[in-house]
């Protein structure tokens, strides 16, 4: 273990540890109820979740779950941005997404060459599934509001095309998080160095320079 | 269906004893009745909790889940803006017939003698004389067109009309500042919605649908249509109103679902 100076600091600070578990429970919670309210009026007549895998007896427990994992996800969710935008680790860990290394580094993942050996860093990949991700929940809790309250928002029903347009929506932008649920911990899996890391705060990076690597640090903010 | 399973065995069996005896003690029969769907509920529970680990039934989680569903109640009557319409649809939208959905299949509907219906009204109301359907009929009527959105996901376009319920309310000297009304159907439905609710601009006591007497599947003769809640806050086959400001609760909301249920 690497001693924690004044002048160092963990990769994942406690309260992204706090969030991101926050969420991955948040996020299981909205799932598996929702897959419970999807099988009572389906949209694909071919596609109902085994009562194994859902979260609720029947259509009662399961919305009283949704609408109760709701506001751990919205408070969560609200939290992490403003701490990822105000302390700017966004800025630091997410941008600049270059299109150039997003396709390299596709290529060398999808041929096993991609090299993770530095957690305190993100590749491009990375960055695209996670900032990726956190676009598709935000859109996910829009669409969820315009379900949800179809007359007060009625706005938000007309930017689906109607209130059947936002339930399709809310499904696949299910499907999207549980794609990225799967490679994501796939991924976690081959790496295990970086579920410790998101349980005991990872290695220990300078506290002012955002770029250990040695990567240009930027004079401003960006 | 999941949604309905709990009250498949609220449907009279095959081999039932003497009817009168049944009809003596249809409360209490009623009352084992639920017992035994309760009880049916907490080994599908106990089976499950095998199976997938589904804490979902379990007594605490379960007033952890109430607490919170009655919490939303209050965020959504924060949220209702009374004056925000819903909207509405052009005429060739409309689906005909509407949509049958109750807690029992079609072939189970009692009809009702629309001759001898009367509206019965209780609780905080002046004048508690009840209406015949020729009366309610003499009353403006109000049209809409509007979307009905089940807690199950599906949705359709109906057109409706009646009085408005907010000026039937009005005459009948109800008092408007209670907290809640509530709704006795034909076929032992009750429900009960908040008053803000009631006095919306598109709630009305509809009789008519697509210009017709509403037919007896559909909830004949009166059914509350309202654009700001879920369909199962809008009972039919209604033959009572109640005024009050004690809680009323509702037939789904008694299986635990969400009492507000607004749109």
């Amino acid at each position: 273990m690497t001693t924690v100076s004044s002048r160092t600091r963990r990769m994942h600070p406690l309260p992204i540890r706090i969030m991101h578990w926050t969420n991955a429970l948040s996020m299981i919670i909205m799932i598996g109820s929702g897959w419970k309210i999807y099988n009572d009026e389906v949209i694909f007549g071919f596609l109902h979740f085994p009562q194994d895998i859902v979260l609720g007896i029947w259509a009662q427990h399961a919305l009283q779950w949704h609408f109760f994992g709701m506001w751990i996800l919205a408070f969560n969710g609200l939290f992490y941005l403003a701490y990822g935008i105000a302390t700017g680790r966004f800025a630091r860990l997410f941008f600049p997404i270059r299109p150039r290394e997003v396709v390299a580094e596709m290529v060398a993942a999808l041929t096993f060459r991609l090299k993770h050996a530095d957690l305190t860093h993100y590749n491009a990949v990375q960055k695209v599934l996670y900032v990726g991700v956190i676009a598709i929940i935000i859109v996910q809790v829009v669409s969820g509001l315009a379900i949800w309250k179809p007359v007060q928002f009625s706005f938000l029903v007309s930017l689906f095309g109607g209130f059947q347009g936002a339930r399709l929506a809310h499904f696949l932008g299910m499907a999207a998080i549980v794609g990225f649920m799967v490679v994501h911990v796939a991924l976690a899996l081959l790496v295990p160095r970086t579920i410790l890391a998101m349980l005991t705060g990872g290695p220990a990076v300078p506290a002012e320079d955002p770029h250990p690597e040695g990567a240009p640090a930027p004079t401003t903010p960006h | 269906m999941a949604f309905r399973n709990p009250f498949a065995a609220r449907r009279p069996s095959v081999t039932t004893p003497d009817k009168s005896l049944l009809v003596e003690n249809r409360k209490l029969v009623e009352t084992i009745d639920r017992r035994k769907v309760l009880r049916g509920t907490f080994s599908l529970g106990a089976l499950s909790l095998l199976a997938g680990c589904d804490i979902s039934d379990r007594g605490a989680v379960q007033s952890v889940l109430k607490t919170v569903s009655d919490f939303n109640d209050g965020v959504q009557a924060a949220l209702f803006n009374p004056n925000k319409l819903a909207p509405t649809f052009s005429p060739d939208l409309v689906v005909k017939p509407p949509r049958f959905n109750a807690y029992y299949e079609i072939d189970e509907v009692k009809p009702v003698d629309v001759s001898t219906w009367k509206l019965e009204l209780s609780g905080l109301i002046k004048d508690k004389r009840p209406w015949t359907l020729d009366q309610i009929y003499a009353l403006p009527e109000q049209e809409e067109i509007i979307r009905h959105i089940c807690v199950e996901g599906w949705d359709y376009i109906g057109q409706w009309s009646g009085p408005n319920l907010k000026d039937f309310l009005t005459r009948i000297g109800a008092d408007l500042s209670a907290k809640y009304i509530a709704f006795y159907g034909n076929d032992d439905y009750m429900e009960s919605i908040d008053m803000a609710s009631a006095l919306h601009p598109q709630t009305i006591l509809a009789t008519k649908y697509a210009g017709e007497p509403i037919t007896d599947p559909f909830g004949a003769p009166m059914r509350l249509r309202t654009a700001v809640k879920l369909g199962f806050k809008n009972p039919k086959w209604i033959r009572a109103i109640e005024v009050t400001n004690t809680y009323p609760l509702g037939f789904w909301e008694k299986q635990g679902f969400n009492w507000f249920a607004g749109l």
